[in-house]
């Protein structure tokens, strides 16, 4: 799948492909590009390449063909521009244990490259609620702790682009919070934010951009508005008086779904199309004599459309 | 070069010697301490000289070399090793960091500890032994090209290391017996000359030759043919692990 974006994007994956020495195929020809400034969503089942693919674009994991290029610095040729640019949060909470919070965070600076700054670190500690735990050993941490501790090392060099994977598996409600409260302010001074996540809703909420991926394939990327417009479905719930045990067969054509205590009828319509149906439904469900007390709508979220691209056939 | 990358491992490293000071320091001197009360006082004064040394003082380099070889490799492989085994090495990947740079700084701070160590272990010796070095400044000079040679076989280890036991394997199983064998404690002329030709194929033997030749002016190879010894072992590491770096051997997938 080839998607095009405007100009100059700040990563350019092309034709990647990813073949571990077992002989597993990773990844199956990726091309995509990510905007500059933008928060981008990739969502996918477990082992559908998601790390994979992040790993490699940081330099973690060779790709086995395909190029990648980061602010327009290939990542072999020219890797140190291209690392320099990326800060990186792992999903595993891969800290060290006798380092204090403060001189981990700084060793993180140094290694990409940046001189000394102590007020760069003091700003990140601050911001991620870090700043009384800082001389504290890591081991002393708890998981919630450790995890911030990891988005700390990754901004302690002022990246470009940040890259977050499964930020927030098992964290609590706080940390979320926090972490997509910084996530936004580093996205409103222009960095470009990658994250995998479990967590629809959140993609939902904080993406500008979705890419599906599975069993190594980019099944699409698409803006968040655009794909719920285009595959978001609505549904028109009825509470039927009476219920009723089986769908008339005067209604039979409509897509309709009787509830098991038979006492709500679903309608699912596509909002995209010009006519939904939805009047001449109700003149026959009125002809066949069916009364209702209630109705509601409401349309899928990005949750309903993940689950129903990954479950059809391909 | 990213120097302030290479600078920041340097330090970790360095700081990591600082809060193991008792493993990485005090222990070692202590062992050496007792091989001189062993060797030195209780056996060696009934010793003879030997190539007209007192033998107190002939077992001097030899120790030094024991724990500088034993040390350089525990401390470069342990280094390399522990960030691949917690996974914190995905940082050292991920950063603007070339090969030479990670090796650089891993294998510095390696060398550095353990030179450091030699030194002390050689004060120590001061305490046992009255000490002559003929040549201070080959002696320097073979002490840091041991320490780098061998923190970059340690290097190499910690690379291949896939366990704690076999990091602990390659110093206790092959380096120690290698170093006894090498002349630590006696002069390899006192062997039968059936084995002073097998002795001949233990690298250790040259560097201990060329380091007591410091000492005393005297060696049991050739100078000369030691320091190509020990310049053909440093250049075998650094192309083992130049080829660890391009093929990514046990670091990237």
């Amino acid at each position: 799948m080839i998607v095009t974006s405007p100009p100059s994007p700040v990563i350019s994956i092309q034709n990647l492909t990813k073949t571990y020495s077992s002989g597993f195929q990773a990844l199956k020809s990726i091309t995509l590009d990510i905007r500059r400034g933008e928060i981008f969503a990739l969502l996918g089942p477990n082992g559908a390449g998601k790390t994979t693919l992040i790993s490699i674009v940081c330099g973690i994991v060779t790709p086995s063909t395909g190029t990648v290029s980061v602010d327009g610095h290939d990542i072999a040729r020219d890797y140190r521009a291209a690392r320099a640019r990326i800060g990186l949060v792992p999903q595993e909470l891969t800290t060290d244990a006798f380092e204090t919070v403060w001189d981990t965070v700084s060793f993180s600076r140094g290694l990409f490259g940046k001189a000394k700054n102590p007020k760069v670190i003091e700003r990140v500690l601050r911001d991620l609620h870090l700043w009384d735990k800082k001389d504290n050993k890591i081991m002393t941490l708890s998981g919630g702790m450790k995890r911030r501790v990891l988005i700390a090392k990754a901004l302690s060099h002022e990246p470009e682009i940040l890259f977050l994977d499964e930020p927030t598996a098992g964290v609590d409600v706080e940390l979320r919070r926090d972490m997509w409260r910084v996530v936004r302010g580093l996205c409103d001074n222009g960095v470009t934010i990658i994250l995998t996540t479990h967590y629809i809703e959140e993609a939902e909420e904080m993406a500008d951009r979705v890419g599906v991926i599975t069993k190594g394939e980019l099944l699409l990327v698409e803006d968040k508005a655009v794909l719920m417009q285009k595959l978001g479905k609505k549904q028109l719930a009825l509470k039927l008086s009476t219920p009723i045990d089986r769908i008339p067969t005067a209604l039979a054509e409509y897509p309709l779904a009787l509830s098991s205590d038979g006492a709500i009828l679903t309608y699912t319509y596509d909002k995209q199309t010009e006519r939904t149906g939805i009047d001449t439904m109700l003149n026959d469900l009125g002809r066949t004599g069916l009364r209702f007390t209630d109705l509601e709508s409401q349309q899928s979220s990005l949750e309903d459309i993940f689950v129903g691209l990954l479950e059809t056939p391909r | 070069m990213n120097w302030h990358a290479v600078q920041a491992i340097y330090m970790f490293e360095m700081a990591r010697t600082r809060r193991t000071l008792l493993q990485s320091i005090v222990s070692p001197v202590i062992s050496t301490s007792l091989y001189f009360v062993v060797f030195g006082a209780a056996i060696g004064s009934r010793i003879q000289q030997v190539d007209s040394v007192s033998y107190g003082a002939f077992i001097v380099p030899g120790l030094i070399m024991l724990s500088l070889l034993t040390q350089s490799i525990a401390n470069a492989s342990f280094g390399i090793y522990f960030p691949r085994f917690t996974g914190t090495i995905y940082e050292i990947l991920s950063a603007p960091l070339s090969s030479f740079e990670i090796v650089l700084s891993y294998v510095g701070a390696a060398a550095t500890k353990s030179t450091i160590l030699g030194l002390i272990i050689l004060l120590t010796a001061g305490l046992f032994v009255p000490l002559h070095i003929d040549h201070p400044f080959w002696m320097l000079v073979f002490l840091l090209l041991t320490a780098v040679t061998f923190s970059l076989f340690g290097f190499i280890v910690g690379l291949w290391a896939d366990g704690f036991e076999k990091l602990q394997l390659v110093p206790l199983l092959i380096i120690t017996p290698l170093t006894f064998l090498g002349g630590s404690f006696y002069s390899i002329h006192m062997l039968p000359p059936f084995w002073q030709a097998v002795t001949l194929f233990n690298p250790v033997v040259y560097l201990i030759s060329a380091f007591r030749w410091s000492f005393f002016g005297q060696a049991d190879v050739h100078i000369g043919i030691s320091v190509v010894a020990i310049l053909s072992v440093l250049g075998l590491c650094l192309a083992v692990i130049w080829w660890m770096f391009k093929t990514g051997y046990r670091l990237k997938s």
